[in-house]
């Protein structure tokens, strides 16, 4: 039975408002979960009314004294409901009926064979059926390229789509650094539990055991796959592979090829695609956009794209429908992700009914070259491995920092008594390799107080000078050189700090035009990765059957901070060897559907609605571009979701956003028509995603009252600015449900029960 | 800056001439396209198509000619990496698209570089399943020389200055650097005989000039991927011809 | 298999490269044989009269030569067709001279200038050569060659336009020899060196071509 109540909302004990006071009318939605119990769903109308029109008594009691739907003559208590019953009606119509508990399939078992138990019981599909299904991967990353070629292989007709003009070209190939796996050919006690262990604690205690215990399961399998591909990782002089260390561990874990690891697993994934597009198993469609998902019966059976030469709107129907689409870290318009990394696949999802998970779980990465001027589009990283020989410092004193922004002063002018190197002052034990989140922070916090070293105070020095002579005088030793010649010294030392970093201090060289082997480099954090994504179960499904999400587009392993070199062992995993496991689970129902026609109803009433968005868009016809509302939006949840949150700031975030939406279709200016090559479109449609993500993104933010990995509030922060967890009430993942109001989205808890790791303190000190 | 527009691949194209004022010497290449784009959206005109990503010199997006050379004057770098210092104050700058018979113009500067994916798929890989259960990854060892050699190949990203510069059009320095990389690896010598025959045919059929040797293509790859490579698909080309 | 290769863009390339080298093996021995002409008349002689009357030279050389002369220029100029075919809108801005040398650039120019220079060596010597053999069956004379070579040489024009005309072999050169060897495939420790010397042999075989010329004329 429906149970409605209708309430104002007091947001302070009712004494201290007056009879004009104004306030919004507020639903509660009770549903049934069994045994008597109720779950309730608050929803805010955003209707106002004053208090002596809602109740004349109002003050009489200290409660709400709601107005219950039960009552018989409940439309009769006060003059608004009366007016507007349709209306409260409507919203007490639209709220949806939740499916209760989320269930994460987690299989049973001990958890190291989770998986393997897991893959011995899900069900299979024959070869020959399988050659009359069709599976559609929306994104051609690590992820999707690796998914798409292995179910290709496996004999399923894939149709791989991609808004690049190349498969190759997707944004996984900018992982610079490397990829870990549990293979411990170094012999340094590496284990699969380790790798293990390692990315539970890094993810600050937010992701699932299941799920990162079945990661660094098949860590090894990945490694073993890429070599069989041809993929030229680093070698020793034995010809055997070599490893490093990354950020925050103890062994050396890292398979790398140079500065170059993602581009080069990324070629290794896209050349097994090529071979099954050759075979025809796969078929392509590159510089297409994905616009919309189609359900029939509850189940995701297609796709609806826009052709982004011709702007043709298309539909594509398939059994299952997999999502790889990447990260939304250009929702802050300033980011290290690509230009045209969007979260609008995901979002469209979203929309539809699939769950999104800790959005406000973004990674900040510590090392990126800063920000020049207004103008800039797009901000580049510096790999994590310089932090193993750079230290980072600002000037002690104000006035030197002020001096150096005003280039009177040069920072290598400044003695070293005089120079803070914060980190190794605040974390002795780790000191500049702490984690990233923990370093980002730290880098704030100098640049806010003052210390910042650039023209816009936005920046610390990386400084190499220490490590250059450390090396130099090791190299003379060994030739038996002068030790006292200081330029022989830099001069050795310089070459192997060129033979490590070479092409990363290149890349600083030509973006800032400044030698780092002379002066230390410039750097402040950027945003990087989201470890939020679509919610899925196990079996990397989401709520909505047949819609299944990858790689960085789902939430699945990072928790609430991700550690170096893990993104392309996850992208990896997930597409070649754990959805093409799971998803056979799903199709074996399917191997009678035969093929589905893209012309259902459902898909011409999808199509539709594409077009009058887009119609929408194009016909606003204001006087401001897209970038001008995208730059805005990045300025929003920079200066208020950024590194450090509180609740004022999201609040006041939430209702920024709000106003830029609606500016955003109300004097948006897209040049040019639909029907061709129309980039301005098609950012402006990502851009409208971005602006309702937005405002999730701080209504998470909001509501998780604690801090934990990259989410850092204010407000739950130890003595000494250490971030502080609250394990007692926010063990869970929050899994939003839509809602056309964003305020109004719905909180899903999914509890993460921790069996086999015991929660503690991260501590770098 | 006279800056080549063309409507869509059927219509015929000319250059516009523009001009844009206070530009930043530490802007990049493409963060001045913006701003000029900008200029031109906000003035009620078609903004200029280009492509691009990554703006880190690495996805191989962006494709402009700009004052004759592929990515500009500077080398080592593609356009979203060049800056604007490389340029002075009151120079014209010519901006075209990458132009050969196997790169359609999509619009203005966007150009149809599927014809290297046609490529890749002729033989661009090693045929191997996912398993989970191939080999150990140190099961054969690489002598380090050659996994260099086949690094340095693989560090194209497929760009396709080479064909822009190479007054030929031609796409040897590309496909060199793909059948090199198998060809120096263990794991790709077992197909190498088929793929470089069948890489190469792609490689005529879609109507790249052929090879004389300029060098050009070296000295403007962003990724400096040596002429060795094109002498390395010789002979791999020769060998597997007497073979089959 | 070889119809194949030589169908392919990769073989024509080899191909270039093969009737190149061939050609220069012949220019090599061309030379030797003619800088005999600087210190001894009756070397010259006797070279020439072998060269002239020597069945295997006369009728199984010549016509392989002639037919790899005539195969390099077709095929030279085919290739050319279809690399012009390859881009069929041109730069309006083409900043060639940046990353590659002029000569290896124009290597059809070059060509053509020799081609062209070709027909007067061939009016010149072969011709005449032809006809006073086998048209006109004049007696054999084994020590007409050195002073038919001298008096060639004697109008200043003819010899300027020789000079200019090995102006041009030593640019086709200088690129044409490294790149064939980057044609075949030669890329190992000695590839500098290859080319270094292929350098100077460009230089050096028509510089000697002109020396000849230049002796000749101010010698007599």
């Amino acid at each position: 039975m429906k149970k409605i109540t209708y309430s104002l909302n007091y947001r302070k004990p009712k004494n201290q408002y007056s009879d004009h006071d104004e306030l919004v009318v507020c639903l509660r939605y009770y549903h049934s979960i069994g045994n008597g119990k109720y779950k309730v769903t608050k929803k805010s109308t955003g209707i106002k009314c004053k208090l002596e029109d809602w109740d004349t008594d109002w003050h009489k009691s200290n409660n709400r004294h709601p107005i219950k739907s039960s009552d018989p003559n409940y439309l009769e208590k006060n003059t608004l409901l009366k007016n507007l019953s349709v209306e409260l009606h409507s919203h007490a119509k639209n709220i949806k009926v939740s499916n209760g508990v989320l269930n994460s399939k987690i299989p049973e078992g001990s958890l190291d064979m989770k998986w393997t138990n897991h893959k011995n019981k899900v069900r299979l599909v024959s070869p020959a059926n399988k050659r009359n299904i069709d599976i559609i991967v929306v994104g051609t990353g690590l992820a999707g390229g690796s998914a798409s070629a292995t179910l290709a292989e496996q004999g399923y007709n894939v149709k791989a789509f991609c808004f690049q003009d190349s498969s190759r070209r997707a944004h996984s190939i900018a992982a610079q650094g490397g990829i870990n796996a549990a293979k411990n050919y170094q012999g340094d006690g590496d284990s699969v539990h380790r790798l293990f262990y390692d990315t539970i604690k890094g993810g600050d205690y937010r992701s699932r055991e299941a799920n990162v215990y079945r990661l660094a399961e098949v860590s090894t399998s990945i490694i073993d796959q890429c070599v069989a591909q041809g993929v030229p990782f680093a070698r020793e002089y034995g010809g055997l592979l070599d490893n490093r260390s990354f950020g925050g561990v103890l062994v050396s874990r890292t398979f790398y090829a140079k500065g170059q690891t993602g581009q080069q697993l990324l070629l290794g994934a896209y050349s097994a695609m090529n071979r099954q597009i050759a075979r025809g198993k796969i078929k392509m469609y590159s510089r297409h956009e994905m616009m919309d998902i189609v359900i029939i019966d509850g189940k995701a059976k297609g796709i609806i794209t826009r052709n982004l030469v011709t702007g043709e709107i298309e539909s594509h129907s398939a059994h299952a429908v997999v999502l790889a689409s990447g990260g939304y870290g250009n929702l802050f318009y300033l980011s290290t992700n690509a230009m045209g990394s969007n979260v609008s696949a995901s979002w469209k999802v979203h929309k539809k009914g699939a769950f999104f998970a800790n959005p406000s779980f973004t990674q900040i990465h510590p090392t990126c070259i800063p920000v020049s001027g207004d103008y800039q589009s797009k901000l580049t990283l510096m790999s994590e491995s310089l932090r193993n020989d750079g230290r980072i410092w600002v000037p002690k004193k104000l006035e030197d920092a002020k001096k150096i922004r005003n280039n009177i002063l040069k920072p290598t002018e400044i003695p070293e008594d005089d120079r803070d190197y914060y980190l190794e002052r605040r974390y002795p034990a780790f000191g500049n390799l702490v984690p990233r989140d923990v370093a980002s922070r730290a880098a704030k916090e100098r640049c806010d107080s003052g210390y910042g070293v650039n023209k816009t105070g936005e920046a610390v020095f990386l400084d190499f000078s220490s490590s250059i002579i450390r090396y130099g005088k090791e190299k003379a030793l060994v030739k038996g050189l002068d030790m006292n010649d200081i330029n022989l010294i830099k001069s050795l030392g310089e070459d192997v700090i060129k033979a490590k970093y070479g092409n990363l201090f290149q890349m600083y060289e030509k973006i800032v035009d400044q030698d780092p082997y002379k002066t230390p480099m410039m750097i402040y954090p950027a945003v990087h990765y989201t470890m939020g994504g679509l919610w899925v179960d196990y079996n990397l499904m989401t709520t909505i059957p047949g819609c299944y999400a990858i790689g960085e587009a789902n939430f699945s392993d990072h928790g609430a901070n991700r550690l170096g070199a893990s993104a392309l062992m996850q992208g990896l995993a997930d597409g070649y060897f754990v959805l093409p496991n799971t998803i056979n689970d799903f199709l074996a129902d399917d191997i009678k559907t035969g093929p589905i026609n893209n012309e259902l109803p459902e898909f011409i009433q999808a199509k539709k609605s594409v077009e009058d968005s887009i119609e929408k868009l194009m016909n606003i016809n204001g006087s401001k571009t897209v970038d001008y509302f995208h730059k805005k939006l990045g300025k929003i949840i920079w200066n208020n979701c950024g590194m450090s949150r509180n609740s004022v700031d999201l609040k006041s975030a939430i209702k920024e956003i709000q106003k830029l939406k609606k500016q955003f279709y109300s004097d948006l200016l897209i040049p040019g028509d639909q029907f061709s090559f129309n980039e301005p479109l098609a950012k402006a449609l990502r851009v409208a995603d971005f602006i309702e993500l937005g405002e999730l993104f701080a209504l998470d933010a909001l509501k998780r009252n604690e801090s934990c990995g990259g989410h850092f509030r204010e407000e739950y922060q130890t003595k000494e600015g250490e971030a502080m967890r609250n394990d007692k009430e926010f063990t869970f993942v929050s899994a939003w449900e839509y809602d056309k109001i964003i305020e109004n989205s719905i909180l899903h808890k999914e509890k993460l029960l921790f069996n086999n790791v015991e929660l503690k303190n991260r501590s770098y000190k | 800056m006279k800056i080549w527009r063309q409507k869509n691949s059927k219509e015929k194209g000319k250059i516009v001439n523009y001009e844009i004022d206070e530009i930043s010497e530490d802007m990049s290449f493409l963060e001045m396209m913006d701003v000029l784009n900008e200029k031109i959206v906000l003035d009620g005109g078609d903004p200029v198509a280009f492509d691009h990503d990554c703006r880190e010199g690495i996805c191989g997006s962006c494709s402009m000619f700009i004052n004759g050379e592929p990515h500009g004057p500077d080398r080592g770098v593609t356009t979203c990496q060049l800056h604007m210092r490389k340029f002075k104050d009151g120079d014209t700058i010519y901006i075209e698209p990458f132009r050969s018979r196997a790169f359609p113009i999509i619009k203005d500067l966007v150009v149809d570089r599927t014809a290297f994916d046609r490529i890749q798929q002729a033989g661009g890989y090693i045929s191997i399943n996912t398993s989970g259960n191939t080999l150990d990854a140190n099961t054969i060892p690489v002598e380090k020389e050659n996994a260099d050699k086949a690094f340095d190949a693989a560090t194209c990203i497929g760009c396709g200055a080479c064909v822009a510069t190479c007054k030929n059009s031609s796409a040897m320095l590309f496909v060199s650097a793909k059948v090199s990389q198998f060809a120096l690896l263990p794991q790709g010598k077992v197909e190498a005989t088929d793929r470089v025959l069948n890489m190469v045919k792609q490689m005529d059929l879609e109507g790249f000039g052929n090879c004389t040797n300029t060098g050009a293509c070296h000295v403007e790859c962003p990724k400096g991927i040596s002429l060795d490579y094109i002498a390395k698909l010789n002979t791999e080309y020769a060998k597997a011809s007497l073979k089959k | 298999m070889l119809k194949k290769l030589f169908n392919s863009s990769i073989g024509r390339k080899i191909a270039m490269a093969l009737s190149g080298i061939f050609l220069i093996v012949f220019l090599t021995q061309h030379f030797l044989i003619n800088i005999t002409s600087v210190f001894s008349d009756s070397l010259f002689n006797w070279l020439s009269h072998f060269m002239g009357t020597n069945p295997l030279v006369q009728f199984v050389l010549q016509p392989i030569l002639i037919a790899g002369v005539l195969f390099h220029f077709v095929m030279g100029f085919v290739l050319d067709y279809q690399n012009r075919k390859a881009r069929p809108v041109s730069y309006a801005v083409f900043s060639g001279s940046k990353n590659s040398l002029m000569v290896s650039r124009y290597m059809i120019l070059s060509g053509a200038v020799i081609l062209s220079f070709l027909g007067l060596h061939f009016y010149d010597f072969w011709i005449p050569e032809m006809e006073y053999k086998y048209i006109e069956f004049k007696p054999d004379d084994p020590n007409r060659y050195h002073h038919e070579l001298v008096e060639k040489f004697q109008d200043p024009t003819k010899v300027v336009f020789y000079c200019i005309s090995f102006v041009f072999l030593a640019l086709h050169l200088v690129h044409g020899l490294a790149s064939s060897t980057q044609s075949l495939g030669t890329s190992n420790r000695y590839s500098s060196l290859i080319k270094k010397i292929s350098y100077s042999f460009g230089i050096f075989i028509p510089l000697g071509f002109c020396f000849i010329a230049i002796y000749h004329f101010l010698s007599h």
